[in-house]
């Protein structure tokens, strides 16, 4: 029983910090999808969201439901902005530049803070009263048991969102195809906004949800949960929305069962190890489809 | 012996029979014609021939050698070289560097001859550069030598994908609807080329094309096909005659 | 033949002008041991842009683990030139090839998985070998883990350097416009076109992938017995990045280009040293203008050449293009 026991309670976190993740990867996957760039600053904007939350709350004292909306929308917004003057100029130039000017508005926003905040690590408020909830021989976090709520609740609404409404059929239409939806008059640069606005505010929930679990705040906090988020969406196929998520839960769920049973050391490289063994099975992820260049 | 021969080859994506029961032969220095209507298959025969599909069924032999398997590299080194149909150029290379790229197999020198520039480098690279211009002479495009691809006007370009493919020094060339596109100028100036190509290398050419005066115009023998099986053989005038042909073109 | 012997003389002799007045720069002191140090990391920079430029510029395969390689190098190098006995040259150059031999035998390994992908999965793939290779040393002993290794012998020196880098450019130069550098620029401008015209792309992209890993182990090499200490941290994936940011800088498929953009991004950050804690702000800002204002590159498609300067007009050189798209 114990050891199944074990094997839950690692089951449980892998699921919360991969319902973390899974957020993440859907800002990449989104905007992935819509402009084929792999948008680095995304991880940024994790940062940015932990650190828009710390100062509402303890800078400003903002009651609490303030204090947590507020950065989610300061964080879309600054998706809009970096879209619209750092890659929208660049569209129509060779796509690594597009990268280039990711990674660096990456770097700026990382120095930003960097020069604001400093480099230490500062506490990161407790919102989440941490008590667990007892199942049996279980124990879950209060914190596990809502992130992986409000996680799962903002992806049903996403893809409601993406299915039903009229926004977001249009971000599918610019994504299959953007010159055919200009033609079909759809706002190509708007729904591209919207894009990353969607995205964004994911990433900011992801980013607020990551520093109640591990409460210690820095200005390169975002690099590592991105770059893990980014893989768990090439794992499930670059573009498609439930693959991020899929892909999300997965990473999630190797890395906790690697620290609890083999090395958390090795959490990382196992991690990027089931990359390798699912790309070279499935070479353009695990939910994604093989096209073949038409000769 | 004939220079190709194919015998039941076929190949099916997934439950779908695209070519079958494929059985044609072409001599040396043999002009043929491969038509047929939107989607019978034609270009997936060229991919067939040139490896970049592997069939499902049957075989392939050229020059007496089954060639089923071997990648398409190797099928050029055996002598089998082609055109595409949506003109793939090395587009921002120059001219002269796109025929130059098509002699590679032809060359020996080592990699470290090249990065050491030793004598065969020279030597080699120098005999290249004037084969390559000779080419393009003949083609009448030696003052495009330096002009990037992509600039060529869109003809030029497809008479560069035939000199390049001839530059690979093929025994069959393979060309897929080398007149798409152009004006009946154009096209007539083409087939006054081809001509003159397979009488200039003593090679044989299969050719996929839709401009049936080009076709009827050149080819010493045509093979029609639909819905990837063969439906006749013949000279251009049993072709025009026979009421197969007409009926899958005119859809009956 | 009279103009190619003239080509060499002048750049040999250019190359050895430089090399004596930095000398005699650094015998009188103008240049100390401060800026000495940041030449040689010019020199390391140069290496490890030019050899990932082969990869990604001229053969047209984004990858992202290029650190991971300059790992495997400068450890092994470390590792050996501890071990050995040998005069200090010897010692130096022998333990930096075997490190180039091992990075490149490991790149040689993954060549066979990655090249089964394409695009931004390719390079995704190459970003976790990178990681992978990091952690693995992160868990090695005698790579001493997470606390480093210490006590590397200090072999590199900047004749050293300027000699390696000189001769890795002249090899790169010369591949390059050879048909295998030929065979190499087609896959990326069209694979399917390079197969159809007889050049085997699966032997050219391994080839390409390997000798950029070997370059990229010598300059870790080099960086190994120039820093004297080496932490798994120095490898990471920004790392990568930072090689890629050089050689995009630079314009892909641009030697003179990559060199020029390593020269730039070395000296950069010290330069902006004078803005204190501003450093960094202002050059992720420099990053970015440079991005929008010349996607393609600095150069663009210019390459450099002496002998055009010397006889007074620029050379462009026709097979060395900016690619529009940088992983197709």
């Amino acid at each position: 029983m114990d050891v199944l026991a074990k094997f839950l309670q690692q089951l449980i976190n892998g699921i919360h910090v991969g319902s973390i993740y899974a957020l993440i990867a859907l800002g990449y996957t989104m905007v992935y999808g819509i402009i084929k760039l792999i948008n680095f600053a995304h991880g940024d904007i994790i940062m940015m969201g932990a650190y828009f939350t710390f100062v509402c709350i303890v800078t400003f004292n903002l009651p609490i439901g303030v204090a947590l909306i507020t950065p989610v929308i300061l964080c879309l917004l600054s998706g809009i902005l970096i879209e619209r003057v750092a890659y929208k100029p660049l569209r129509n130039s060779p796509r690594l530049s597009a990268l280039i000017t990711a990674i660096g508005v990456s770097f700026l926003l990382e120095n930003v803070f960097f020069k604001k905040f400093g480099q230490n690590p500062i506490p990161f408020p407790q919102i989440i009263n941490p008590s667990p909830i007892s199942l049996g021989p279980l124990q879950i976090s209060r914190i596990t048991f809502i992130t992986v709520l409000i996680s799962v609740l903002l992806m049903i609404l996403l893809d409601l969102f993406i299915k039903k409404t009229k926004p977001g059929k249009a971000m599918r239409a610019v994504s299959e195809d953007p010159g055919a939806a200009q033609l079909m008059g759809i706002n190509v640069n708007s729904t591209i906004s919207l894009t990353f606005a969607t995205g964004s505010a994911l990433g900011a929930v992801g980013g607020i949800l990551y520093s109640i679990a591990y409460p210690l705040i820095d200005p390169f906090m975002g690099v590592m949960p991105g770059l893990k988020a980014f893989v768990a969406a090439v794992l499930g196929g670059i573009g498609i929305i439930p693959g991020a998520m899929l892909g999300g839960f997965i990473m999630g769920i190797a890395e906790s069962l690697t620290k609890g049973y083999i090395s958390s050391q090795l959490a990382d490289a196992v991690v990027f190890g089931i990359l390798i063994v699912v790309l070279s099975l499935k070479p353009s992820g695990l939910l994604g489809k093989n096209v073949k260049e038409k000769v | 012996m004939a220079l190709l021969e194919t015998k039941d080859l076929g190949i099916a994506f997934g439950g779908l029979r695209a070519v079958g029961d494929f059985n044609i032969k072409i001599d040396e220095k043999e002009l043929v014609g491969l038509i047929g209507p939107n989607g019978a298959g034609k270009t997936t025969v060229f991919n067939l021939l040139t490896g970049v599909y592997l069939p499902t069924e049957g075989a392939i032999y050229f020059n007496g050698e089954n060639i089923v398997g071997k990648k398409p590299f190797e099928i050029v080194e055996k002598g089998i070289t082609r055109t595409f149909q949506n003109i793939r150029l090395f587009k921002d290379l120059s001219v002269l560097e796109n025929v130059k790229i098509a002699f590679h197999h032809k060359m020996k020198y080592s990699i470290a001859a090249g990065i050491f520039r030793l004598n065969a480098y020279w030597k080699e690279e120098k005999e290249i550069e004037e084969k390559a211009m000779e080419l393009l002479k003949l083609f009448d495009m030696q003052d495009a030598a330096y002009t990037t691809a992509k600039n060529l006007p869109y003809g030029q370009q497809r008479k560069l994908e035939i000199a390049r493919a001839l530059a690979a020094d093929p025994k069959l060339l393979l060309l897929d609807e080398p007149a798409a596109g152009m004006n009946p100028q154009e096209t007539k100036e083409l087939m006054e080329t081809i001509h003159f190509i397979r009488d200039k290398f003593k090679i044989a050419i299969l050719l996929i094309e839709h401009d049936m005066s080009l076709v009827m115009g050149i080819c010493e023998r045509i093979i029609v096909i639909d819905y990837g099986m063969i439906i006749a053989t013949g000279t251009p005038e049993e072709i025009k005659r026979n009421k197969k042909v007409i009926g899958a073109y005119l859809g009956e | 033949m009279n103009s190619r012997l003239k080509a060499n003389i002048i750049n040999t002799t250019s190359i050895i002008l430089i090399y004596i007045i930095l000398v005699l720069l650094i015998r009188i002191g103008f240049i100390n041991n401060y800026y000495e140090g940041i030449l040689i990391e010019m020199g390391i920079n140069i290496i490890l842009a030019v050899s990932l430029n082969l990869a990604t510029g001229y053969l047209g395969q984004l990858t992202l683990g290029h650190a991971g390689f300059m790992a495997i190098g400068a450890y092994t190098a470390a590792i050996l030139s501890a071990r050995m006995n040998l005069p200090d040259l010897p010692l130096l150059l022998v333990s930096i090839v075997l490190g180039g031999l091992l990075a490149a035998f490991f790149a040689f390994l993954m060549a066979i998985p990655v090249f089964r992908l394409r695009g931004d999965y390719l390079a995704i793939l190459t970003l976790g070998f990178g990681e992978i290779i990091r952690v693995i040393i992160l868990n090695m002993k005698i790579t001493g883990g997470g606390k480093g290794l210490s006590g590397i012998l200090p072999l590199t020196s900047f004749s050293t350097v300027y000699f390696i880098t000189v001769i890795t450019v002249t090899i790169f130069y010369t591949l390059i416009n050879s048909r295998h550098g030929r065979a190499i620029i087609s896959i990326r401008e069209d694979e399917i076109a390079a197969e159809a015209v007889g050049i085997s792309t699966k032997y050219y992209k391994t080839f390409a992938f390997t000798l950029a890993a070997f370059f990229a182990g010598v300059a870790g090499g080099l960086f190994a017995h120039h820093t004297l200490v080496l932490d798994p941290k120095d490898f990471n994936f920004i790392r990568s990045i930072e090689i890629l940011i050089i050689v995009v800088l630079g314009g892909m498929g641009n030697l003179t280009g990559s060199v020029l953009a390593a020269i730039i991004i070395t000296i950069l950050p010290r330069l902006l040293m004078g803005f204190a804690d501003w450093n960094m702000i202002i050059y992720s800002v420099l990053l970015i203008a440079m991005m929008l204002f010349k996607p393609g590159g600095l150069l663009e498609k210019r390459e450099f050449s002496l002998n055009g300067l010397l006889s007074g007009k620029k050379k462009s050189q026709g097979n060395t293009p900016v690619k529009n798209e940088g992983s197709e």
